[in-house]
C-alpha cells in the first residue's frame, strides 16, 4: 500500500505521519511537496498537521485553496482513503470535504497532551482493530480544536454514525465532545489528536498504530477480493 | 480601481473566546460599563471595477475570505485614494 503525505509550507507533522506509514507500518510513503504532486499512483493521502501558511486568515483555509486540493478531492470521490490529522483535519474542513469548523478552544490557549478518547466508531476502515467502545490514550496539541456544527449537521454525523472517535474529557468545548468524524462515504477521516505520534510504546503510547493497522490491513482485504 | 472593505464576524450563536477575553481583561482595567466585545477580521481589497463587482467580492467571500460554517460577512465599495 502506497502513502502520500502532503508537505505544505508550514507542515510541521509531515515527518511523524512518514515515520508511522513508512518505518513503523513497513509500508511505501512518500513526503509529497504540494506544488509538484502527482497523487494518481498512491492509495492513501495522509495530510499532517502543522500550520500550514501560518495559520493565515483561517487555520487550513489557504492550504486548502491550493491547486493539490483537487487533486485530493479526486482522490477522495474515487473512494480512496485520505485521512487528516489536526491541521490536516481543518483543511480537510475547510475544502468541504468533511462538515464542519474548528473555532479556538473553549479556554483559548494551546493544549499538548494526552487526551483519553473513546472509539464511537469501530467499524470504519480506519478503526476495525479496535474494539467497540475502547479507550485509547493519544497525543492532542492545537489551540483550535473546538469542534463546530450546526444543530442539523451534528444530528446528520450521529445518525449516519460519522462520529468516530470521541473525548472523554472535552478538552476544548467541541460540540458533541468531537475528536474526530468521517464521511458519509466512510473514506475521509479528520481527527484532531495524533495517532501518528502514538506508534511506539517507548513514545507513551502506541495506541495510534492499530489505525494505520485498520487501514492497511482493509485495503489489503478490498485489494484481494478484487483480484 | 475600487476599494473593497470586508468585514467578518462570528455568528451570533458562535462562541467568540477572543471577544470574551478582551472583554474580561478590559473589565480588569475598570471599564466595567463593556457589557460584550465581539472580534472579527477586516480585509480590504483593491480591485479593478466591473458591472458585478458585488457578485465577484460575494464569491471570494464564500470561496475563502469567510467560512460560512461559523462566520458573516458585509463589504463597502468605494472609488480607490492611492496616496
Amino acid at each position: 500500500m502506497k502513502f502520500a503525505v502532503i508537505v505544505f509550507p508550514g507542515s510541521n507533522c509531515d515527518r511523524d505521519m512518514y515515520h508511522a506509514a513508512g518505518d513503523v507500518l513497513g509500508m511505501e510513503a512518500d513526503l509529497v511537496w504540494y506544488e509538484t504532486g502527482n497523487l494518481e499512483n498512491y492509495d492513501a493521502i495522509l495530510l499532517p498537521g502543522g500550520f500550514s501558511y501560518g495559520d493565515y486568515l483561517r487555520s487550513g483555509a489557504i492550504a486548502s485553496a491550493s491547486g493539490v486540493m483537487q487533486q485530493i478531492k479526486a482522490h477522495a470521490g474515487a473512494g480512496k482513503p485520505v485521512l487528516g490529522v489536526c491541521n490536516g483535519f481543518q483543511i480537510l474542513l475547510e475544502a468541504g470535504l468533511l462538515p464542519g469548523a474548528m473555532l479556538p478552544n473553549k479556554h483559548l490557549s494551546f493544549m499538548c497532551h494526552h487526551e483519553a478518547l473513546a472509539v464511537a466508531n469501530h467499524e470504519t476502515r480506519f478503526t476495525t482493530s479496535y474494539d467497540k467502545g475502547e479507550i485509547i490514550h493519544l497525543p492532542i496539541a492545537h489551540g483550535e480544536g473546538n469542534y463546530f456544527a450546526d444543530d442539523e449537521t451534528l444530528s446528520e454525523l450521529k445518525r449516519n454514525n460519522q462520529i468516530v472517535f470521541t473525548y472523554e474529557n472535552n478538552p476544548n468545548g467541541s460540540a458533541a465532545n468531537i475528536a474526530g468524524i468521517i464521511n458519509r462515504q466512510g473514506n475521509v477521516l479528520g481527527m484532531m489528536p495524533h495517532p501518528e505520534r502514538a506508534v511506539e510504546k517507548l513514545l507513551g503510547s502506541n495506541d495510534g498504530f492499530r489505525l494505520f493497522q485498520s487501514l492497511i490491513e482493509n485495503w489489503r482485504n478490498a485489494y484481494a477480493a478484487n483480484l | 480601481m475600487k476599494k473593497v472593505t470586508i468585514h467578518i464576524m462570528p455568528k451570533k450563536d458562535v462562541l467568540d473566546p477572543q471577544g470574551k477575553a478582551i472583554q474580561t481583561s478590559l473589565s480588569a482595567l475598570g471599564f466595567s460599563e463593556v457589557e460584550e466585545v465581539q472580534t472579527g477580521k477586516l480585509v480590504e481589497v483593491f480591485m479593478k471595477d466591473s458591472e458585478d463587482i458585488n457578485q465577484r467580492i460575494g464569491e471570494m467571500c464564500d470561496k475563502l475570505l469567510a467560512n460560512p460554517v461559523m462566520e458573516d460577512y458585509h463589504f463597502e465599495v468605494e472609488e480607490a485614494v492611492r496616496s
